[in-house]
C-alpha cells in the first residue's frame, strides 16, 4: 500500500490573477513504505514547491488541484487548516536544508523534541522526555541525555541536522519529506545522515521523498527517481535504470553535466588537429 | 628552465608560512602557517570543508585580512591591506570572484557598466581590453544582457558576470572562493571549466577555492588540501586524486558520492573528527607527478 499518493498535482502561485504562474503542473507519483523516492531537478524546476504542497504550507495565494491521499484514506488537497494541523509534523514530517532555521535557538533541543510529541500524542512529561532521549540515540547523537539539555549552537551543523532529523520522527510519522537536507552539509558529515536515513526508511518502514539537485546524493540512497523540469515530471523509474539507461534527453544532460562524466581539462590533448581540418574541407 | 633572474620563472603568488588569526587575545588560529606559489597560467585548487582557513587564505592573499604572521608576496613585492581607499593600480591585477555574486555586483548599476568598470581597471595599467559586450560572450552570455540590471539577471548569469568583470580587468592572478556553489549542480562543472579555459588563455595564475573535489579534478593542475588551518596534503590534481596519501584526503574523497546509479552509500567516519585527520605526513606533501603507464 502506498503511503503518500500524489495524482495529477498542480500548484499555482501569485497573489492576484493577472500574476499567477503554475509552477508545479500536474505531477503524480507513489511514495512507498521503506523507501526512499529521490526527486531530482534544478532550482525553479518544482521540486520544492510539490514538497510544500503536500504538507499544506504554500506561500500565501498558493493554490493546490489534483489529488494528494495520505495511506489511502486521507484527501490532502482541500483539507480544514485545522485537520491538517493534525496531520503535519505528525503523520507527514519534514526536514530542511538548513537545520539551524529549522531549530529555535533559545529552546533546548529536549523540549524541542517533546514540544511536537506532547501536541500530538498527549504524552506525560517523563514518558516525552524518556522518548526524546530514545529519539536523539536513534539519530546517533553522542550522550543522548546530556544533549536533552543543551542548545542548538552547542552543536556541529551536522548534529543539528540529525536533531532536526530527531524533531521529525517524533510522533513516528509514515512519511518523511526531506528538502536538500545534506546540501548544506561537508561531504563527510553528509555521508553520515544519508547512511541515517536509509537506515531509517528500511528499519522503521518509513516512506521518504528525497528533495535533491545532487545526483550522487540520489544515486547513494534513492530506491526510485523522478526528473523534474520545468513543473513537470520527465522520467521516473528505479534508481539504476535511470542512472544507466536515461531516456529523456534532459535526463542525459543532467547526467552528462555531472564532474564525473567529464574528462579533466589539465593535460588535455590539443583540440584541432591537422586530420580533423582535411576532414571540414 | 629555472632562471631565478627573470619574472616568468618567478611565481606570480607566493604565500610562506601564512597565519591568520580572528580575536583579540585567545585568539582563534584559522591559518596555521601554510605555504604555496602559483606560476603564470596555472590553477592551484584550494580544498577543504566548512572551517578549514581555506576563505581565511583566500582573504588574506587579496589583503583583506591582516596577516598574524607568514609572508604573501604577489610578483616579489607585498600586498597593501584593502582599505576603504581605492587600490593602488598595480594591484588592480589581481581579481577576486566571491561565492555570492548577489553582494559583489552593484545592484544599482547596469551589467555592462559593471564590466566596464573592469575594463577601466585595465587601461589604467596600460593594458588593452574589449568591450563588455566581448566579456559576456566569454563567460557565456548574450550580449543583450548589457544593459539589464543585476536583480533581472538569474544567480548563475550574476555569477557569470562577477567573472566576466573580473577578466575584463586583465588580471594576472584571479583569486576565487567557492565561485560555483551558489551555481545550479548542472552548470557548475562548465562555469569551472570556463574559468580555468579563460586563466590559461590569458596567462594569469588562479587561487580557485572549493570544497568540490570532484570539480577540482576537471581544472585545477594542483591541488592544496587544507584541514583545520593546515595544508594536509598537496601536489598534481591526478595524484591527490588517485592515490590520496593523508587519512584525511583519503576521508573527503570516499564521502563524494558518485552517480552511477548503484546505490552504493559512501563511506561515513565513525565520528566526527578522528584525530588522525590533525596529524602531518610528510609523504602527502609536495607530491609529485604520477607517473602512468602510455597507452
Amino acid at each position: 500500500m502506498s503511503a503518500l499518493s500524489i495524482n495529477d498535482l498542480r500548484v499555482e502561485l501569485g497573489k492576484d490573477k493577472s500574476h499567477r504562474t503554475e509552477v508545479v503542473k500536474g505531477i503524480s507519483l507513489e511514495l512507498v513504505p521503506g523507501r526512499i523516492h529521490g526527486l531530482a531537478g534544478e532550482s525553479g524546476s518544482g521540486k520544492s514547491m510539490t514538497a510544500l504542497a503536500v504538507l499544506g504550507l504554500l506561500p500565501a495565494g498558493g493554490i493546490v488541484r489534483g489529488s494528494i491521499v495520505l495511506r489511502g484514506e486521507t484527501e490532502l488537497v482541500g483539507l480544514k487548516p485545522k485537520a491538517y494541523r493534525a496531520i503535519r509534523g505528525n503523520r507527514i514530517a519534514m526536514v530542511f536544508q538548513d537545520p539551524s532555521a529549522s531549530l529555535h535557538p533559545q529552546i533546548t533541543v529536549g523540549a524541542q523534541i517533546i514540544d511536537g510529541m506532547r501536541a500530538h500524542l498527549r504524552l506525560n512529561r517523563a514518558d516525552a522526555r524518556r522518548r526524546a532521549a530514545e529519539l536523539l540515540a536513534l539519530v546517533r547523537v553522542p550522550d543522548p541525555q546530556a544533549a536533552l539539555t543543551k542548545y542548538p549552537h552547542q552543536f556541529s551543523g551536522g548534529q543539528r541536522q540529525r536533531i532536526a532529523i530527531a524533531i521529525a520522527l517524533a510522533c513516528d510519522p509514515d512519511v518523511l519529506l526531506a528538502d536538500e537536507p545534506t546540501t548544506a552539509l561537508d561531504v563527510t558529515v553528509q555521508a553520515g545522515i544519508l547512511h541515517l536515513l536509509r537506515d531509517l526508511a528500511v528499519e522503521r518502514d518509513l516512506a521518504i521523498l528525497l528533495v535533491t539537485h545532487d545526483l550522487g546524493v540520489m544515486s547513494a540512497v534513492a530506491d526510485d527517481v523522478s526528473v523534474m523540469r520545468h513543473g513537470r515530471i520527465v522520467e521516473s523509474g528505479p534508481r539504476r535504470r535511470i542512472f544507466t539507461d536515461p531516456r529523456h534527453p534532459y535526463t542525459r544532460e543532467l547526467l552528462a553535466a555531472m564532474p564525473d562524466a567529464r574528462e579533466s581539462l589539465v593535460d588535455a590533448p590539443p583540440v584541432t588537429t591537422t586530420t580533423d581540418s582535411e576532414e571540414w574541407r | 628552465m629555472s632562471d631565478p633572474g627573470t619574472t616568468e620563472a618567478r611565481p606570480v603568488l607566493q604565500v610562506d608560512q601564512l597565519v591568520v588569526e580572528y580575536g583579540g587575545r585567545a585568539a582563534f588560529r584559522a591559518v596555521d602557517g601554510i605555504s604555496f606559489d602559483i606560476r603564470a597560467g596555472e590553477v592551484l585548487a584550494l580544498v577543504g570543508e566548512s572551517g578549514c582557513g581555506k576563505s581565511s587564505t583566500a582573504r588574506a592573499v587579496i589583503g583583506m585580512e591582516k596577516l598574524a604572521g607568514g609572508d604573501v608576496r604577489y610578483r616579489g613585492g607585498a600586498v597593501a591591506p584593502l582599505g576603504l581607499r581605492t587600490r593602488p593600480r598595480e594591484l588592480t591585477a589581481i581579481q577576486m570572484v566571491f561565492q555570492d555574486p548577489n553582494s559583489s555586483l552593484n545592484p544599482r548599476l547596469r551589467v555592462g557598466r559593471q564590466i566596464d568598470e573592469g575594463s577601466r581597471a585595465a587601461r589604467s595599467r596600460g593594458l588593452s581590453t574589449e568591450d563588455a559586450a566581448y566579456w559576456l560572450r566569454e563567460v557565456g552570455l548574450s550580449r543583450d544582457l548589457e544593459n539589464r540590471y543585476p536583480y533581472q539577471l538569474s544567480g548563475g548569469q550574476r555569477q557569470r558576470v562577477a567573472i566576466a568583470r573580473a577578466l575584463a580587468a586583465r588580471p594576472d592572478l584571479i583569486v576565487a572562493d567557492e565561485p560555483i556553489s551558489a551555481l545550479d549542480a548542472s552548470a557548475q562543472a562548465s562555469v569551472a571549466a570556463m574559468m580555468r579555459e579563460l586563466c590559461v588563455a590569458s596567462g594569469a595564475a588562479m587561487l580557485f577555492i572549493s570544497h568540490d573535489l570532484s570539480v577540482v579534478r576537471l581544472m585545477a593542475d594542483r591541488v592544496a588540501v587544507m584541514y583545520a588551518g593546515r595544508i594536509v596534503e598537496s601536489g598534481p590534481t591526478s595524484a591527490v586524486w588517485n592515490e590520496p596519501r593523508h587519512p584525511y584526503t583519503r576521508a573527503l574523497l570516499g564521502a563524494i558520492p558518485h552517480p552511477d546509479g548503484e546505490g552504493i552509500l559512501p563511506a561515513a567516519p565513525a565520528t566526527e573528527a578522528p584525530a588522525t585527520w590533525r596529524e602531518l605526513v610528510p609523504e602527502a606533501l609536495d607530491r609529485s607527478p604520477l607517473t602512468l603507464p602510455r597507452g
